[in-house]
């Protein structure tokens, strides 16, 4: 079957078999890839959908009931079909490379986690045919009205719990892989800082998935087993729900960010031609993130009627978390002084993080202030802050991620000229889309309606502009990949003329198997 | 062919002009509280903070991407660590965010004082609508959304307070302290007036405060903000703050319309009506209370809203559907009307459901309603 190579190696297996049973870091990253581009695309019609329906005011696509299983599907898909799966690509791909590993401590449970999570988003997908529609309270799901759906609210808390499992293994998997199998010489604080923000990511999926799945659990539950863990009639508090949701859902968002800030802090180095600034305090300050990730849950909260107390409480660890956070932002600007910069693809997508994420940290700051968030708490404010984090955010570190290490996987450069079309039409609509959903916040737009009020008009109408210009540009991301991978101008060992560390000493694209014999790390 | 793509043109542009109402604001809404007047002040303060911080930043960023790039010629130089400057980037934020820290910090403590109000009113969220219960002096309603379902099919003109309109506004006078007191009869909803700075989440089971007081005469229009299924956009919130003697006046108005409701209430219950009678009056009731689930057309939302037409309890015995619609469906978004409506209304729209739609049910009584409440 097999035919068998120097050193023992195995050839890459052909065909259907070759994916579906791999074991190999690589070829499971791939998977990875190729999972949230789908999901991607299922989640950004369905954007697309909101945004046509939200074009004017009036129904007119869809009706409401089916808004909200957009919104929600929307959501879920976007977090749990796309961003992480994407880093969990990234990781895959990378973290044997950067650390000098043959491959992942678990191959086959590599195989496992991965493949639990089709599954998972068929359920979710699939939902939508069930009678009621899909799952449409909200991607927080939070009771009482969670309690009012039919059987597609059960599949989804299966689909989440898939979901979860997969990412538990994932990050087993990863943390046992950076912690055991680094090359020698290559001590905690010499780790490239993309594998140190996946070890602090690693452990805080660790942390809260488990939490998440007690708290969809508790919902299956009392929907289907007669208990009243969220029902105040039954002696129960639908608060509670929220208490634990958020106790997953904030350390969950830093889950979602911190593999970003490692992208961008190993692109901008090898475009400025020079060292990262500030190696130690950049990992002291991902770990401050994540240690306080766990005790800002509440801001999530402030309008529920918290004592004055957990209020300021809340109100005030929030706020630490710009202290990090702003070093990170200063480190990567003092990163660039006075280096030697060039804007290929990947640094394009790298600056416009660091420029547009920032918003999203400053409307975040906002957002803290809890007397504030009074009157922002479920607005389109709210939509526009966690948009720019997430989308000019963790989305465009995974477009400069995928930009910069193409030529590593594919063997090939992507093509600029196509790469730069990409950059400037979605850093440009993004922001048409999604800046003015700050002035609808502000002047009182809820968000999750399908239908507003008249003085709202205008903003919505550009911001759909915005997004239908955005969800076309991503078509051109879709084309670079696919000429990267058909041919396109050879890319050398070392792709980049800046770029450090392991990954650049094997040849481009990366063989099947590599680094079997460790590397010496000085 | 000229002529037909100048009148495309037309339509394409009077299309993108169509919303003349829209008013392109950019900030809050002018304040017409005291908290309300805080947290603009506070926004704007940490607005103009981070504003401040972005240009210093950035200019320095955009320096760099200009002067500092390869094509120029410049060099890099390999620094990588500066400890002093890496602790004066970590202590400055720190002072700026105890600075920013300490009004929002007063601004909380007053929002959450809640004591010594002038007038207390109690306010229960239901899907989709809400009851104000002004508990000192003995008035309740119920405020509904207004807007005419043909404006939001875009089968007729909206109007200039399209989806921020109610039936029955509540009503407050200017200048008092107003607590309220916030719970909810089914799924968790968020009562939101931005003007006068208030939010708050109305929570089944529980009771929750907040307070305003508004500082000048006007209506102030607001929105249900936490998302509370499919009629979410449609349960807004109209507070007329009126001057003293006219808030007096509206009250009095308001406890002499409840005295003849009462009076007349008590003649119907005990009376009988005629079917056509009945289901003139249930097709009203049920316009306003069931037909956001049921339809108009009663054949509801499969798999997630029964249908009504063809229904096995509707045709059925009138004792099982009565005792449905009074005290609901747990589990389900069925909500118990029997504090809703009176017996009247509840047989008019019992009756009418089954007869409607092709039902075949028989006609409900006030007296049969009675029975059956507990």
């Amino acid at each position: 079957m097999e035919a068998v190579l120097p050193h023992g190696h195995h050839a890459a297996p052909a065909g259907l078999w070759r994916w579906l049973a791999s074991t190999n870091h690589k070829d499971i990253g791939t998977l990875y890839f190729w999972f949230a581009a789908t999901m991607f695309l299922i989640g950004g019609l369905m954007a697309m959908l909101i945004r046509a329906e939200l074009f004017q005011p009036g129904l007119q696509l869809v009706r409401p009931e089916v808004f909200n299983q957009l919104t929600t599907l929307h959501g879920l898909i976007m977090i749990f079909g796309v961003i992480m799966p994407a880093f969990t690509g990234f990781a895959n791909w990378q973290v044997p490379l950067m650390i000098g590993a043959p491959d992942m401590a678990f191959p086959r449970m590599n195989n496992w986690s991965f493949w639990l999570l089709p599954v998972a988003g068929l359920f979710l997908i699939g939902s939508t045919l069930l009678p009621g529609g899909a799952v449409a309270g909200g991607w927080t799901m939070y009771p009482p009205l969670f309690m009012q759906g039919g059987i597609s609210y059960d599949l989804t808390i299966f689909a989440i719990h898939l979901m979860g499992a997969s990412s538990i293994m994932g990050s087993i998997n990863i943390a046992t892989t950076i912690l055991n199998m680094r090359a020698p010489g290559m001590a905690l604080m010499k780790m490239p800082l993309f594998v140190w923000t996946w070890l602090i990511t690693a452990f805080l999926l660790i942390a809260v998935m488990p939490v998440l799945a007690g708290a969809v659990t508790m919902l299956l539950s009392d929907r289907n087993f007669g208990t009243h863990f969220f029902d105040a009639a039954g002696g129960g508090d639908p608060v509670m729900f929220q208490h634990v949701f958020w106790f997953f859902g904030h350390p969950e968002v830093y889950i979602l960010i911190l593999p970003a800030f490692g992208i961008i802090s190993t692109v901008i180095p090898t475009f400025s031609r020079k060292p990262l600034f500030g190696y130690a305090s950049m990992v002291y300050a991902t770990a401050a993130i994540a240690i306080l990730s766990f005790l800002v849950w509440g801001h999530h909260m402030f309008t529920v009627g918290m004592p004055a107390a957990a209020q300021l409480f809340f109100m005030y660890a929030t706020l630490l978390v710009a202290v990090p956070t702003g070093v990170k932002v200063f480190n990567w600007v003092a990163t660039m002084w006075r280096g030697s910069l060039t804007f290929e693809t990947p640094m394009l997508f790298a600056v416009a993080f660091v420029c547009l994420f920032t918003i999203g940290g400053f409307s975040g700051l906002v957002l803290a202030m809890a007397p504030v968030d009074i009157q922002l708490q479920d607005t389109y404010y709210v939509v526009a802050h966690f948009h720019y984090v997430l989308v000019t955010g963790a989305l465009f570190s995974i477009y400069a991620g995928l930009y910069y290490w193409l030529p590593k996987w594919t063997g090939h450069r992507a093509d600029e000229t196509w790469g730069r079309w990409h950059f400037w039409l979605s850093a440009v609509s993004v922001n048409v889309l999604f800046f003015p959903m700050h002035f609808l916040g502000l002047a009182g737009m809820p968000r999750r309606i399908p239908d507003y009020a008249l003085q709202f008009a205008d903003f919505n109408r550009v911001a759909s502009l915005g997004g239908f210009v955005f969800g076309a540009s991503q078509i051109l991301l879709l084309i670079v990949i696919l000429k990267c991978l058909r041919g396109g101008e050879k890319a050398e060992a070392r792709a980049w003329e800046g770029a450090e560390g392991l990954e650049w000493t094997v040849a481009s694209p990366a063989p099947y198997h590599t680094f079997t014999e460790p590397p010496e790390v000085k | 062919m000229r002529l037909g793509r100048q009148v495309l043109w037309m339509a394409c542009w009077a299309g993108w002009v169509q919303p003349v109402v829209a008013d392109w604001a950019l900030n809050l809404p002018a304040p017409k509280s005291d908290i309300a007047v805080r947290i603009y002040d506070i926004h704007t303060l940490i607005l103009l903070i981070c504003l401040g911080i972005f240009v210093v930043v950035f200019g320095v960023m955009f320096y760099a991407l200009f002067k500092h790039r390869k094509s120029v010629g410049h060099q890099a130089h390999p620094f990588h660590e500066h400890t002093s400057v890496e602790v004066i980037w970590t202590v400055i934020p720190l002072l700026i965010l105890v600075g920013m820290a300490w009004p929002a910090t007063r601004a909380v403590l007053d929002q959450k004082d809640t004591a010594n109000p002038d007038l207390t009113i109690k306010v229960t969220g239901y899907q989709w609508k809400w009851e104000y219960d002004y508990l000192q002096d003995g008035v309740k309603f119920i405020s509904a959304s207004s807007t005419p379902a043909d404006q939001i099919a875009n089968q007729a003109a909206k109007g200039p307070h399209y989806l921020l309109e109610v039936d029955e506004p509540m009503v407050v006078p200017v200048g008092k302290k107003v607590r309220i007191l916030l719970t909810s009869h089914d799924v968790i909803h968020a009562w939101w007036v931005p003007e006068l700075g208030v939010k708050q989440d109305a929570i089944p089971g529980f009771i929750r405060d907040t307070w305003f007081r508004a500082n000048e005469i006007g209506t102030y229009r607001g929105q249900c903000a936490e998302l509370c299924g499919r009629g979410h956009a449609f349960m807004p919130i109209v507070v007329e703050v009126k001057r003293e003697v006219d808030y007096q006046a509206w009250l009095a108005a308001k406890q002499a319309g409840k005295q003849a409701k009462a009076v007349a209430a008590a003649a119907a219950a005990g009376k009988s009506f005629g079917p056509a009678e009945l289901k003139a009056r249930g097709e009203k009731v049920y316009a306003a209370h069931c037909a956001a689930c049921h339809q108009a057309d009663g054949k509801g939302l499969p798999g997630v809203f029964p249908a009504l037409a063809g229904s096995r309890m509707v045709n059925g015995p009138a004792a099982a559907h009565i005792d449905r619609v009074l005290h609901g469906k747990d589990g389900s978004a069925m909500t118990a009307f029997q504090d809703q409506l009176d017996d009247a209304d509840l047989a008019a729209v019992i009756t009418w459901e089954r007869m409607a739609w092709g039902n075949t049910g028989s006609p409900v009584q006030p007296t049969d309603v009675k029975v059956l409440r507990k």
